[in-house]
């Protein structure tokens, strides 16, 4: 297979100039990643900065009500709220050993940057962060606490000002600052060797949900996993280490937006079609002409046009299934979760969680384990201004 | 030998920098677009760099992302830029070179726009989102076709990578004179000029220096050094605020 591929997607379609701390960025992936000194050190800061490992929650009300066995992964219970952290201490780590000096990242929601803004604060670094416009304003609440860290936030006024023009110009910052800025990319996506390093941080996940399960469980794997996919990063940790497993049915859950016919979503591996953007050969939400759609979900965290390229591959292989869930599904899960086990889940996830609600009838008697990959509180205005 | 690289090299056999103006198409109206490359071309210009449209092309600064997402806007796509090319074939002095971002292109077909470029007079291709490790498929399906990938190199661009594009590049070869986007600041010429004396020693096809370039002035600290200058930003401005493509070309013949 061609470096930096899954099957036909991935690669690196990015400017020339964007080639030397691409390959800088592999080369210390090679060199810095495996050696004692940064894993004793990452692993010290996911056990004590983090939490890890994080828990698996048995859900007794909600598998009553629904006729499954309905397990969680407690991302949600990470340090800043999401799995967004696994990520940018891991990579936060890694630049600052390859020496560099700022911590550059995109965010549509906030979720990433609040966390990458926690990476630079703990390692001593400048952060900065590019952030739509339009996003700057609905998610103030995570503009607010960025700053608080110390983090330096970029309103980018161009295009459609959400999150694909927050990966444009952070592209184009570190084009011009690649000497003293590492990009901290925030979803298993982008150009090699971004999808890999990404999965690599995040597959936690399902090393720790997979041992968990099977202790609580008789050794038994769980019958199905199931998560949220924006860029993909929390499921592609969230799969992993459940891909060799030929027994566990794998589910990916896109955003279908409103879900009227036609209207904008952000599920381009059951509505794209093949693409090259920011960097990758993946599914993308596009005109025939090949110009980027905007995207639509009411989960910010979902809002994106792409996917990341191993998902595009594993969806094109069939060993995850991709469905889709509207807003009015994921506010439900939102309620319901909420109600039935105590639980706020963020929006992202609760698209995953709406699965095993929407789905029951199937799910029938079946143990289905969802990465419930945020918490919700991020997510209240939203909420209150439907309810 | 490629056409842009014959212009290119009857421009420096009368001692002259050849002139690569950028323009993207449909700028800055359907009609006014063609006017304005008509000007270009009898204002002696070398080759004429026609911008694709793409919705996030990141590697333009503000001034040509504005332009291009407003031609967008106006409907521009490739079936209309051949269309206009082929309607003009064959009545430009100036060699044709195509500039842009893989997916309109991908989408389009690389065949049939190979096939295109062709039939409307194109002779070279710039993809910014393109580098050597994933261009083997783009350059093979444009070869039958006459249509020249035309590489992209810069300040942080190491022998060793300038080799692998000097390997197959024909036309020219773009070296982009600032570690940033299109339009922005300068960097300083001493860097530029050791750079650009290594991709010399490296490249035998003309060398293009292009990013930043606003006045024939800041040419002077190159000479000899490069063949053709290329400009888009400072031309798009120029034409935004009301002035002619000629006006632009003036002063640097």
């Amino acid at each position: 297979m061609k470096k930096g591929y899954f099957g036909d997607f991935g690669g690196q379609f990015i400017p020339e100039l964007l080639m030397p701390p691409l390959l800088e960025l592999e080369q210390a992936m090679q060199t810095i990643l495996p050696t004692e000194e940064f894993q004793t050190r990452f692993i010290a800061m996911l056990k004590e900065n983090v939490g890890r490992p994080s828990a698996i929650t048995h859900c007794p009300n909600l598998s009553r009500d629904l006729g499954l066995d309905l397990w969680l992964k407690r991302e949600d219970l990470n340090h800043s709220g999401a799995h967004k952290i696994n990520n940018t201490l891991g990579q936060g780590l890694l630049a600052k050993m390859m020496g560099k000096t700022t911590l550059l990242a995109e965010t549509g929601a906030g979720m990433h940057g609040v966390a990458t803004a926690v990476a630079a604060a703990m390692l001593d670094m400048k952060c900065l962060v590019y952030m739509g416009a339009t996003d700057v304003v609905r998610q103030a609440p995570n503009v607010n606490r960025m700053r608080l860290m110390g983090a330096e936030i970029v309103a980018v006024e161009s295009g459609t000002k959400t999150l694909k023009d927050a990966i444009n110009e952070a592209l184009r910052r570190w084009l011009s600052d690649q000497e003293t800025t590492h990009y901290c990319f925030g979803t298993a996506a982008g150009p090699h060797p971004f999808p890999t390093l990404v999965r690599e941080f995040q597959q936690v996940i399902s090393r720790e949900a997979r041992q968990q399960f099977m202790e609580r469980n008789d050794g038994r794997l769980p019958d199905v996993v199931v998560a949220c996919v924006g860029g993909g990063s929390n499921a592609i940790g969230m799969f992993h280490h459940f891909v060799p497993d030929p027994s566990v049915a794998i589910v990916g859950v896109e955003a279908a937006g409103t879900g009227e016919p036609g209207c904008d979503n952000s599920a381009p591996l059951n509505l794209g079609t093949d693409g090259i953007l920011h960097g990758m050969k993946t599914k993308l939400l596009q005109t025939p002409q090949g110009q980027i759609l905007p995207s639509h979900s009411i989960a910010p965290g979902l809002d994106y046009p792409g996917v990341g390229p191993e998902h595009a591959h594993l969806h094109a292989t069939g060993r995850a299934t991709y469905v889709t869930i509207n807003d009015a599904q994921a506010i439900n899960a939102f309620k319901t979760l909420s109600r039935r086990e105590g639980i706020i889940p963020a929006l992202e996830s609760s698209h995953a969680v709406a699965y095993a609600i929407e789905h029951r009838a199937e799910l029938k008697g079946k143990s289905v384990l969802v990465c419930l990959s945020g918490r919700g509180d991020k997510d209240m205005a939203i909420v209150d201004s439907i309810l | 030998m490629n056409p842009m690289q014959s212009k290119i090299e009857t421009a420096k056999a009368k001692g002259k920098v050849a002139l690569i103006p950028f323009l993207p198409a449909g700028f800055p109206s359907r009609d006014q677009f063609w006017k304005e490359l008509e000007q270009l071309d009898a204002a002696g210009a070398a080759v004429i760099e026609i911008g694709m449209p793409f919705s996030d092309p990141v590697a333009d600064g503000p001034v040509v992302e504005k332009a291009s997402l407003k031609c967008l806007e106006d409907g521009i796509d490739l079936a209309w830029i051949f269309e206009g090319l082929k309607a003009r074939k064959g009545t430009f002095n100036a060699a044709l070179l195509l500039m842009g971002y893989l997916n309109p292109v991908y989408q389009y077909g690389l065949d049939a726009f190979g096939a295109d470029c062709a039939a409307a007079g194109v002779s070279g291709l710039i993809i910014a989102d393109l580098p050597h490790e994933e261009s083997g498929f783009v350059k093979q399906a444009m070869a039958p076709h006459g249509v020249a990938l035309v590489p992209l190199i810069g300040l942080n661009t190491s022998l060793d990578r300038m080799r692998l594009y000097a390997k197959d590049a024909q036309g020219f070869c773009y070296f982009v004179s600032v570690l940033g986007t299109t339009g922005q600041r300068e960097s300083l010429p001493e860097r530029i000029r050791e750079k650009l004396t290594e991709a010399r020693s490296i490249f035998t096809i003309p060398i293009a220096l292009g990013f930043g370039i606003k006045h024939p002035d800041q040419l002077a600290n190159f000479a000899g050094l490069m063949d053709a200058a290329v400009f888009g930003s400072a031309l798009i401005t120029h034409i935004a605020t009301g002035h002619t493509s000629t006006q632009f070309m003036e002063p640097w013949q």
